[in-house]
């Protein structure tokens, strides 16, 4: 018997570490197809990330707030530098852009209730807005992408605020595909393309290249909307330091970096798993760009919102103590809606996947009902219990942030700082700027030594 | 009743603002407008606006409605994503004019730079001179018309815009070729060459060029 691990090791079989099981057969599926992968989902080999950081819980030194008694805030405002209107949100969890054509009318819909329900905003993508999301969602994010599928003025005048969209952290530097069999007559007619092709979007936007060009853009949406509107400006994370200085220098109200944990409809896997940087490498980084622009924590200042593999509240308090200002979930507000849900187990199964690792989400054939146009796929996912699964997770996330500011005595979450934590890897730390646990060392940063 | 805003000496959130007051039907004329960016965007009244002068980026961008004049040059992404209306440049236009246009009617009497018409969703542009590289690139619908040359790459993976050049073309893109003039063709065109003044052109001395649409469906073969 070789079926278990055990069986194998006492045969003396032994995996390769360079070849692994999945490294075989993808070698294989490329010798049998002439084609590269191309799936869903962000980046899936270990990464440094939030795990790897610790909090301090208060003790003498400091002194904590009163469990789940004693107010701790989660109010965030996003966009008040110039925007007559800025974003006043309940708490500082937002849901990521995703585009109809990637998702279902019923995802879409189920992610705006579930974000209104909490106070928080919801992002289109790139397929523009629909009625069902723009009427289900309080605060909506309308995104300007390359390829402009759906842009209309009108579709800016009724957003309540504008994310020009460079990139994303699963393919910074990537244009992005739909494949046919999601593009259904309605996403069609919303893209003006035929029905049933292959839609490539584009990578770079067709009427502006570098800052200079993106200051005069974001002027030109401020325009034609009255500067009622915060203006984001989203970068896959890459380079982040100069990134998020020349889009702050370009106008940006608000900046949204990616990281390479944040998820796609269809990408190639070669692209999801080697472009960008981790979500923990770039935060430092965009903090230290704001900060130098006097801009970071400002009444009047730019926000950062920070997206790639967040998954619970303890990730939230960590991007917020690193210095972000909210989150956007994606990967995981799927999840909430149904996502490989192992109800599905023998459907997963069918379709050569398992609960757990279904990640084909080009392929429109979700069992779950939420990356699809299919009609009777689609019925599985009822709007309003998605949303109210949507409004549960982003509650439990706030909770849980909450739980870990007052521990560490904050009264608000966004009062998290980076002394309150530590690193147990010397890859975090140093990424993250933050101590290796029982030092003062900061790889990178400075000498370090005994306390 | 005509308004004149002289640029030179109200600022552009001035001029923009007015142009977005409600139930506009009036005519505007902007003198002095020095090269400036953003003048007329986002307008949607049937008004007429007359600019006397050379503008910057983005002029009438995401026009509805309006008839908007520019007596001179326009820069980068004139009229870009317009949805309806007409933009009449007189001079000519620099890089991704009409990018992205819904609907309307885009005429620029002079050339038209790099990518003009790049991912075009529905507008109609009729450029009287010529086109630089990458025109059309990834139009989807609409029609550009060409009465000079145009550069390389012209049409490269196009969808379903229809593209007229009666010069030469200096080469195509991916996906893109030359395809027969049937009489619906000659139709449409002679309309647009009416429509944008050039009425005298004889549609026959055209030539159409579209998709192959070979690239509509992604294969090992057409991926690198």
């Amino acid at each position: 018997m070789t079926s278990t691990p055990e069986d194998r090791a006492r045969l003396g079989l032994r995996e390769s570490a360079t070849f692994d099981r999945a490294t075989i057969a993808a070698i294989q599926r490329a010798a049998q197809t002439g084609i590269y992968d191309i799936r869903g989902w962000g980046a899936k080999k270990p990464l440094p990330h939030f795990d790897d950081l610790l909090f301090l819980g208060a003790s003498v030194s400091r002194y904590p707030l009163e469990g789940y008694r004693e107010k701790c805030g989660t109010d965030v405002v996003l966009g008040a530098r110039n925007a007559r209107y800025p974003l006043h949100l309940d708490i500082p969890v937002t849901i990521a852009g995703m585009s109809f054509g990637a998702l279902g009318a019923n995802a879409k819909e189920a992610l705006g209730r579930g974000a209104s329900e909490t106070g928080t905003s919801t992002t289109t993508g790139d397929g523009g807005m629909t009625p069902e999301e723009r009427g289900h969602s309080k605060h909506l994010v309308y995104q300007y992408l390359p390829n402009r599928y759906g842009m209309n003025p009108d579709d800016l005048r009724r957003a309540d605020a504008i994310e020009i969209v460079l990139g994303q952290g699963a393919k910074p530097g990537g244009g992005g595909m739909l494949l046919g069999q999601k593009v259904s007559e309605r996403v069609a007619g919303m893209r003006d393309l035929p029905q049933g092709i292959d839609q490539r979007s584009a990578s770079r936007h067709p009427d502006w290249t570098g800052p200079d060009d993106l200051t005069i853009k974001i002027n030109e949406i401020r325009e034609i909307t009255d500067w009622e509107k915060p203006i984001y400006v989203k970068v896959g994370a890459s380079r982040t330091y100069y990134d998020v200085k020349l889009a702050v220098h370009a106008g940006a109200d608000v900046v949204v970096v990616d990281g390479m944990q944040g998820g796609t409809a269809a990408t190639q896997e070669v692209f999801i798993e080697n472009v960008g940087i981790p979500t923990l490498a770039a935060i430092p980084q965009a903090v230290q760009a704001l900060q130098e622009l006097g801009v970071h924590r400002k009444p009047d200042g730019v926000q950062l919102i920070v997206s790639g593999g967040i998954r619970n509240g303890a990730d939230v308090a960590k991007c917020l103590a690193l210095g972000a200002d909210a989150v956007a979930i994606g990967s995981a507000a799927l999840i909430a809606l149904g996502d490989n849900d192992p109800k599905y187990a023998a459907e997963y199964e069918a379709l050569g996947s398992a609960a757990g690792f279904y990640d084909d989400f080009q392929a429109g054939l979700d069992p779950a009902g939420i990356t699809t146009q299919d009609p009777e796929l689609q019925k599985r996912l009822d709007p309003a219990e998605g949303g109210r699964r949507v409004a549960n997770f982003l509650r439990v996330l706030t909770m849980e942030a909450q739980t870990i500011a007052r521990a560490c005595g904050k009264a608000h979450v966004t009062h998290l700082e980076p002394e309150d934590m530590v690193a147990i890897s010397i890859e975090a730390a140093a990424m993250a700027r933050i101590p290796l646990a029982g030092t003062s060392w900061v790889p990178g940063w400075n000498t370090g030594g005994a306390f | 009743m005509t308004t004149t805003f002289d640029l030179s000496a109200v600022g552009l959130r001035e001029v923009n603002q007015a142009l977005h007051a409600p139930d506009l039907d009036d005519e505007f004329l902007i003198e002095n407008p020095l090269g400036a960016h953003n003048v007329a965007v986002g307008v949607n009244a049937p008004i007429k606006v007359t600019v006397n002068g050379h503008l910057g980026y983005f002029a009438a961008g995401m026009n509805q409605q309006a008839e908007v004049t520019i007596n001179g040059n326009a820069g980068q992404g004139v009229a870009e994503n317009m949805m309806s209306g007409v933009v009449h440049v007189t001079g000519s236009a620099s890089q991704s004019a009409g990018a992205t246009g819904r609907g309307g009617l885009l005429v620029i009497d002079g050339d038209a730079g790099a990518r003009c018409g790049i991912s075009l969703k529905g507008l109609d542009i009729v450029v009287g001179g010529s086109v630089g590289h990458m025109s059309a690139f990834m139009a989807q619908r609409g029609t550009l018309v060409v009465r000079g040359d145009a550069g390389d790459a012209l049409g490269d993976s196009l969808y379903e815009a229809r593209l007229y050049v009666r010069g030469e073309v200096r080469s195509l893109g991916a996906d893109c070729v030359e395809k027969e003039m049937g009489p619906e063709h000659v139709q449409e065109l002679a309309g647009l060459l009416k429509a944008a003044g050039f009425a005298d052109d004889d549609p026959a001395t055209y030539r159409r060029y579209g998709s192959a649409r070979t690239l509509y469906h992604f294969h090992a073969d057409n991926t690198y």
